[in-house]
């Protein structure tokens, strides 16, 4: 059943949230010192390929995180660098995937932002956008086939994905099997360099769920309170049965697409309006207005982010890099099956 | 009582479901319906809830039996057409042929595809994929040429930890037949020799085997032995088998359905030739389809795909050099 699309205002300060808001800051606050080390470790040459940071979407993504209970589903997107930290993402997984340790969940054959832990409900993102949204689907079928209830998948998307057919059929897909799927949309307002201009026509993103038979509510993706009360809500009723459920988050890439890109297309206009706040900066304002922290608190709290994440990196520095002669080449689970190519011989 | 090749994959599938709960069959009109073709006709009434019919969106399909592999199922994809699996092409490739080496979690996943060319039905309801899937990594591609082979094959590709691409040809579908299901079968990964010779070895795989096989019997009342081996699954390709034949005959002509650029039958001649140049008394040679897309008219389809005609006039040729 199509539900109301609704425009949801922040909840008003209120004592409950506090605590809620306090651990989501808290892991915003890590994400960003996480992403700012792997920008510092790119400029100095120590990370192979791309980075890809999180700045501006920490907000939306934290409260993905925070919605979602261990035995949950989470397909994270490569700004989610908040979210998967308080999904439980170690920030080893992190440091060993962006510098090629075999010792990380990725053994340096996939790198930066393309890592998971599948079995333990995190997937490891393929760069092909839009295909991650079907496997939570199929994760969500296959445990309703074998009787479990109550488990949730979230999908993160970006407003560029929206426009890809799998993102399409997914959605679509998820509807007609009424699966407790929420696909979480960061209209960041650029797809790499193009603009929502270019990519859709519709009036909102809101639109496309309402042609499925999703439920759907935009949210300001600036304001950590709001994006707590909308996506807690839609995992709430994806979990109990109300079908797919899909959240719009308005918000600001607040950097490049990866580290490489210095966003010089960015309309000034849009950085100065209320969706280039950077969320991190907003929530510290409330806190501190709301006399849930004080200063001091806050940069205990960053001290010790930046004192974790600069521990992860001295370990993971330390580690083996990944060794050609120790790999096995194979990319079958059925060794036997694996076609022993052989290289051009010697002395014929 | 005899059995069809389109029966006996019913019957692997029947019997795949009722062995082992963690199987499902996910496809296109797949369930009361029976499928396209009926290979899981009353499948859905055996087994409620476990043969479940797809919207039309192949990468959602393959999406979604990669996302229930991660959780342990073992599903069975139908494609209604091998034609059709060219939507779910990023899934397959990319998700499901990437899984297991980038996270360590196995994705035994069985896609069937009906394939190949009947008469009539055109461009985009007849063609091969099998070259396309397994020039990537992480695919186990089967084309299986006898019923005996659908059946035993079927059931191995569902019991692999790997992606299977199970090319099954819709001309086979009806009229080859066989007395009984097999109860026991080489392993995948090994070739057949389909019938024994001495003076040249044809290999082939699928439908074509049979169109070997009656220029063998032709050639047989001429005094020429010709060997056919049937490749059965052509990733992995069983290069012992076929190195083996050449050097027993000096003489290699493979035979592929699919078009020419590349491909199982230009693998095969570039294996021989590398590592078995000196075992033959004659160039390799390879035949397969025209380089067009296939035609609807029989006369232009009969005409398009190789044919126990034109592989006879290719063995000739052969055996003159």
């Amino acid at each position: 059943m199509v539900q109301a699309v609704i425009n949801r205002q922040a909840v008003g300060a209120v004592p409950a949230l506090r605590e809620p808001y306090l651990q989501a800051y808290r892991y915003m606050a890590l994400a960003r010192v996480l992403d700012d080390k792997f920008a510092s470790l790119y400029r100095g040459g120590k990370i192979q390929g791309g980075v890809f940071l999180s700045r501006g979407q920490e907000a939306l993504s934290v409260s993905v995180g925070l919605s979602l209970c261990k035995g949950d589903v989470f397909a994270p997107l490569i700004r989610d660098t908040a979210g998967r930290l308080a999904f439980g993402e170690p920030i080893l997984d992190a440091v060993r995937t962006y510098l090629g340790s075999p010792l990380g969940p990725m053994r340096g054959r996939d790198g930066n932002v393309h890592r998971g832990r599948p079995k333990a409900g995190l997937l490891a993102m393929i760069s092909h956008l839009g295909a991650m949204i079907s496997v939570v689907n199929g994760m969500l079928l296959a445990r309703r086939l074998k009787g479990a209830a109550g488990t949730v998948g979230v999908a993160s998307i970006g407003d560029g994905a929206t426009s890809t057919g799998a993102f399409h059929e997914a959605l679509n897909q998820a509807a007609v099997e009424r699966l407790p799927l929420v696909l979480v949309i960061a209209n960041n307002q650029y797809a790499y360099s193009t603009p929502t201009s270019r990519q859709f026509a519709c009036r909102s993103l809101v639109d496309k769920a309402v042609g499925y038979g999703v439920g759907c509510s935009a949210v300001d993706g600036t304001d950590l309170a709001a994006c707590l009360s909308v996506v807690g809500e839609a995992v709430s009723e994806a979990r109990e049965g109300r079908g797919p459920q899909m959240v719009v988050a308005q918000l600001l890439r607040l950097c490049g697409h990866g580290e490489h890109d210095d966003a010089s297309y960015v309309d000034p206009k849009i950085k100065r309006s209320p969706v280039g706040r950077d969320c991190l900066k907003v929530s510290e304002e409330y806190l501190l207005q709301q006399c849930w922290a004080d200063a001091d608190t806050l940069n205990s709290w960053r001290r010790e982010a930046a004192q974790n994440v600069d521990e992860a990196i001295a370990t993971v520095q330390r580690e083996p890099t990944p060794d050609p002669y120790r790999e096995d080449w194979s990319a079958l689970v059925s060794k036997h099956l694996t076609e022993p190519h052989s290289e051009p011989a010697n002395g014929l | 009582m005899s059995i069809t090749y389109l029966e006996a994959i019913r019957e692997a599938q029947a019997r795949a479901l009722a062995e082992d709960p963690r199987v499902f069959i996910y496809g296109q009109d797949v369930g009361a319906f029976g499928g396209a073709f009926k290979a899981t006709k009353n499948l859905a009434k055996e087994f409620p809830g476990r043969v479940i019919d797809a919207p039309i969106s192949e990468d959602a399909i393959v999406g979604l039996a990669v996302g229930a592999a991660i959780e342990g199922m073992r599903p069975i994809v139908e494609m209604q057409f091998a034609d059709f699996s060219t939507p779910g092409f990023n899934q397959i490739v990319n998700q499901a042929a990437t899984l297991f080496w980038r996270t360590q979690v196995p994705c035994p996943i069985t896609i069937r595809l009906p394939s190949g060319g009947t008469a009539g039905s055109g461009p985009f309801h007849s063609q091969c994929m099998e070259s396309v899937y397994s020039h990537y990594p992480g695919l186990v591609v089967m084309t299986p040429a006898t019923v005996e082979d659908a059946y035993s094959m079927l059931l191995e590709a569902v019991a692999l930890d790997d992606p299977v691409i199970f090319c099954e040809h819709k001309l086979l579908y009806y009229h080859l037949k066989a007395e009984k299901l097999p109860s026991e079968a080489l392993p995948v990964g090994k070739a057949r020799i389909a019938r024994e010779g001495r003076d040249m070895t044809i290999v082939a795989y699928s439908a074509m085997v049979h169109e070997a096989l009656a220029v063998a019997e032709e050639f047989a009342t001429e005094g020429t032995e010709i060997e056919v081996v049937d490749l059965r699954s052509v990733k992995p390709l069983d290069t012992d088998t076929v190195m083996a034949s050449a050097a027993r005959t000096g003489r290699l002509l493979c035979v592929g359905e699919e078009w020419p650029w590349g491909g199982v039958t230009a693998e095969v001649v570039a294996r021989v030739a590398s590592e078995g140049f000196g075992l033959l008394d004659a160039p390799p040679q390879r035949l397969n389809a025209k380089d067009t897309p296939v035609p609807f008219h029989p006369n232009l389809w009969a005409a398009h795909r190789p044919t126990a005609r034109s592989i006879a006039v290719a063995a000739r040729n052969l055996l003159r050099l």
